[in-house]
């Protein structure tokens, strides 16, 4: 597990730090441009970059989930939720019990946030709790885990907000650019031909850069949220959980009013996806779920890494997999466990009208009501103090002894 | 001093860094190891303290199952017994308590009233997720003891590990065959 996370920190630096320099390369341009020095703008770019990051590593969880209109819960608020978090955290060996919140909104969707595994959060819809049985959410429950455990969180917001200073910049520098070439040029420098020429790359770098950078984004995201599925599969033992939860997950179209573009690839599905896209798509935070669902459903021989590794490739027809081999190795054959006896089909909930006999029942008992279930299947109630030695039912008139 | 002198002084250094981090690893690994057992044992503790509860839960509505409400609380007190006397004996106790446990939760299924009632459904959530934190619990034990035992035993970390004194653990092997298949406790 450690290899893994380590293998994955390499990738994924070098992955920011290829964002990092289109960041730079715009920052220096702009100072260019407009400031008549490279290094000013690259300053200033860095700079922005800083400060959005310090709001976000101090103050990004709890803007997120005041965004994302979460309240917060306590173990008796709803104890299964509790328990299935719990159960995750002892699997992960996480350190600490996450803060749970649950989000009042019909839609089905879960994330997690909190820069370190210390001051980790995970969040569902309520719309999601209601539809998922207790395997399901524990698949759900250690997809998030996975998330804070394999530090994605950290690693997305550091590359969401890289990709909101580019996007940023990118937007008022084309602005600028064409505001600046409009009236004539405020610039005393490089006029004629050279000035058109800064101008055509300056176009090119602000629409190109955005662009670029939002793959390398969504490739980076893509691929922690095969590792989370992984990840889940060995926590639980149970990939088909997580693979049925998917499924329903998938079959609903609600969308969740609070979600935000920043914050999409947290969401164990893509907060914004559309019905009918192609299934390769590039520009997408999340894979398609109807695979994630087919490589989960096809780890027959066990719930390890490996397993899952074997998988995903065989899902690609070869080709390279998503886990690093070095953590294949290390960790040994996990075998899978059987489903929760609840998972066999549940019966429906009670309709209204049956909650409110149940607990009308419920009343008559405490007060030493005796029931009495007649066979037209009305109930009786039978007050304790009543001296008779039969009652007749007032429906069908049968005699019943008391 | 000859440059034979500085290259040996460069070798013992990068031997003492390499030593050191090995031998912080060993120490963190062990650690998580000896963690991951004290929460079996919190675990098996939050066990036993349902049990009076829920037989008091059930005995209110099934009072003439009182055979099956004794073995349970028997097998209760032989397991808080078992505590401290190894892990066999422990481990025995604690499967003779999880059948015990899912013989009294098969009765019920014949008391609807039982099932209807809030305390017992309440505790019936309780119990499962504790049978699946004792589960995982001891995943997350064998897991460490794995990552611990790799370390004691490949190069180089187990050089460290032999002049330190590491000794590879034992992993959490369950002996009674009905343990095997973590005690579920079947409610439907």
């Amino acid at each position: 597990m450690w290899q893994q996370i380590r293998a994955n920190q390499i990738r994924s630096a070098v992955l920011v730090a290829g964002m990092l320099a289109v960041l730079l390369l715009i920052g220096y341009f702009l100072g260019l441009a407009f400031l008549d020095s490279g290094v000013a703008g690259l300053f200033i770019a860095l700079v922005i970059w800083g400060v959005m990051n310090l709001v976000a590593f101090f103050q990004g969880d709890s803007i997120l989930l005041a965004l994302s209109k979460a309240r917060k819960i306590e173990r008796d608020d709803h104890p299964r939720l509790y328990n299935v978090v719990e159960e995750m955290k002892i699997a992960s060996g996480l350190e600490k019990m996450p803060n749970i919140y649950i989000i009042d909104d019909p839609a089905l969707n879960a994330f997690a946030t909190g820069r370190d595994p210390k001051r980790a959060s995970v969040a569902i819809t309520s719309g999601l709790l209601q539809k998922l049985n207790r395997d399901e959410l524990q698949g759900v429950i250690g997809h998030e885990i996975a998330h804070v455990k394999n530090r994605d969180v950290l690693l997305m917001s550091l590359c969401s907000i890289l990709l909101g200073t580019i996007v940023i910049l990118a937007y008022y520098g084309t602005y600028m650019l064409f505001f600046s070439s409009m009236s004539g040029g405020r610039r005393s420098s490089g006029g004629g031909s050279a000035g058109g020429i800064i101008l055509i790359i300056g176009i090119a770098l602000m629409i190109l850069a955005p662009i670029f950078a939002r793959l390398i984004y969504f490739a980076i995201s893509r691929k922690r949220e095969y590792l989370a599925d992984a990840t889940s599969a060995q926590y639980t033992r149970y990939p088909e959980g997580l693979a049925s939860a998917l499924e329903k997950l998938g079959a609903s179209t609600a969308q969740l009013q609070s979600a935000n573009q920043a914050t999409a690839p947290m969401y164990i599905i893509n907060p914004f996806r559309k019905k009918g896209r192609p299934a390769t798509d590039l520009s997408s935070t999340h894979p398609p779920i109807s695979e994630r669902i087919r490589i989960l459903r096809s780890m027959a021989g066990g719930a390890s890494l490996g397993d899952y590794d074997a998988a995903f490739r065989q899902a690609h027809k070869g080709g390279r997999g998503v886990i690093q081999p070095a953590a294949i190795a290390s960790a040994g054959a996990v075998g899978l466990r059987a489903a929760e006896p609840e998972a066999v089909p549940r019966e429906p909930e009670p309709s209204k009208l049956e909650r409110t006999r149940e607990v009308s029942d419920l009343m008559w008992r405490m007060n030493d009501y005796k029931t009495i279930t007649c066979d037209c299947g009305t109930k009786l109630k039978v007050p304790a103090k009543l001296k008779r030695a039969t009652i007749k039912c007032p429906h069908c008139g049968r005699t019943h002894p008391i | 001093m000859p440059i034979f002198g500085w290259v040996l002084i460069g070798i013992a250094v990068v031997l003492i860094i390499l030593f050191a981090l090995n031998y912080n690893s060993l120490v963190r690994l062990r650690n998580q190891v000896k963690n991951a057992w004290a929460q079996i044992d919190v675990q098996l503790k939050r066990r036993h303290d349902l049990i009076p509860n829920l037989v008091e839960t059930v005995k209110g509505y099934a009072a003439h199952e009182r055979e099956t409400l004794e073995s349970v609380t028997n097998a209760r007190n032989l397991a808080l017994g078992a505590i401290g006397k190894g892990v066999g004996a422990q481990s025995k106790a604690e499967a003779d308590l999880s059948g015990a446990l899912s013989r009294l939760l098969a009765v019920v299924e014949n008391y609807p009233d039982l099932k209807a009632n809030q305390n017992f459904l309440a505790l019936q959530e309780e119990l499962t997720s504790t049978e699946n934190k004792i589960s995982f619990s001891r995943q997350f034990y064998n897991d460490s003891v794995l990552g611990y035992n790799n370390k004691t035993q490949m190069f180089p970390s187990n050089v460290v590990a032999g002049i330190a004194r590491f000794q590879a653990d034992e992993f959490f092997e369950v002996e009674v065959p009905t343990e095997r298949e973590a005690p579920k406790v079947s409610f439907t």
